[in-house]
């Protein structure tokens, strides 16, 4: 029996992705998930990362960035969106501009139960601020980041990409 | 405790050019006395993150002087803001604290150690490049030159008469002339950006 290589989604496609869809600042804050993704984004000279305290401080600060003619993107994990409902209400939806959130989605599996409830409760969290997402799990599915760039830009709301593979690509 | 509108009116001649964004009670006192309405952004929509919304905008204008009249309870909602913006260092970034000492908007109690609590000293422990506290018109009067020439991020605290409301809401005189939107896309005219 051969045994696959498990497909992975590589930090590099996430910079290509942003590179490819003009991001000019990350607002994050880094999670034990994705260490290499941190380091990647700043080795590119091309991109500012900016980090805060709280993971409701990164929709704010997208916003002035927004207004400044910016594209931010605010990078943060499930358990800090839950966190930042508020901030998602009154700094995102409320004020009508595109913004991609890439969130990690703690927990996440597609085989079995997850004893998680960050993963429990993400996409219900979702469904009730009506904010639509893309599930990325491995480099194919790649496209679907610049599908909510497009996303956001039409309908000029905030867009999720829920990154799926918590425990692959994201280290060295 | 100073009033407000002195604190605003003292401020003005020495705007300059900068972008001016306010939240809190006292703020509010500011689109009577700003002469350059273009330049005057509201960022406000969740409470405590208008801080992070200047924040942002002083980033994203790194040519442009960036002035936050902030209010001391709503930046206790999210006071890790001062690590972020002292993290980055915007130097084109004025960070003023109107402390009241309590919630006005909501019949006055007092926010946490409201008269104890030292807003400058916090924000230079964080690592912003200055920080000051005032309680005196005549000493504000008096440094507001050298703070505005100074490099950021600065925090100026300055204790402000509360005024504080008990009507409800609906009752309330409505102030707001601009919405958070208008002066946005105002801002951006200002300054030739697309939106």
């Amino acid at each position: 029996m051969v045994q696959q290589q498990p497909q992975i989604l590589r930090p590099e496609t996430l910079v290509e992705e942003f590179k490819k869809n003009g991001v000019t600042h990350i607002v994050t804050i880094p999670d034990s998930e994705t260490n290499y993704l941190y380091e990647l984004m700043l080795e590119q000279d091309w991109l500012d990362v900016v980090p805060v305290s709280r993971e409701g401080e990164t929709m704010g600060v997208a916003l002035g960035l927004n207004v400044a003619g910016k594209v931010p993107v605010c990078l943060i994990q499930n358990t800090g969106m839950m966190e930042s409902g508020d901030s998602i209400r009154g700094m995102a939806l409320d004020a009508g501009f595109p913004l991609v959130m890439v969130i990690g989605y703690r927990g996440w599996t597609r085989w079995g139960k997850t004893p998680d409830t960050a993963a429990t409760y993400t996409e219900p969290f979702l469904h009730a601020f009506r904010i639509n997402y893309y599930l990325v799990e491995h480099d194919e599915d790649g496209e679907r980041i610049s599908e909510a760039f497009d996303e956001a830009r039409r309908t000029m709301r905030p867009v999720v990409v829920l990154v799926g593979d918590e425990y692959h690509g994201f280290n060295r | 405790m100073l009033d407000p509108i002195d604190v605003f009116n003292t401020f003005k001649p020495h705007r300059g050019n900068a972008i001016v964004t306010t939240q809190g009670t006292a703020g509010r006192h500011w689109q009577d006395i700003s002469d350059q309405p273009s330049r005057d952004i509201a960022l406000g929509g969740a409470m405590g993150h208008t801080t992070s919304a200047a924040f942002g905008l002083a980033l994203g204008l790194p040519e442009e002087k960036i002035v936050l009249f902030d209010a001391e309870g709503s930046l206790l909602m999210n006071l890790g803001v001062i690590a972020s913006i002292a993290g980055k260092q915007p130097k084109n970034f004025v960070h003023f604290v109107l402390d009241n000492e309590c919630y006005a908007t909501t019949g006055g109690q007092p926010v946490p150690n409201a008269t104890e609590i030292d807003y400058a000293t916090m924000a230079k422990g964080a690592g912003y490049a200055a920080a000051y506290n005032f309680d005196d018109l005549e000493e504000f009067a008096t440094s507001i030159e050298d703070i505005m020439s100074e490099d950021g991020p600065v925090m100026v605290a300055i204790k402000v008469q509360p005024e504080i409301q008990n009507l409800p809401i609906g009752l309330r005189e409505r102030r707001v002339t601009r919405s958070r939107a208008e002066t946005i896309n105002d801002l951006r005219a200002e300054l030739g950006i697309g939106a």
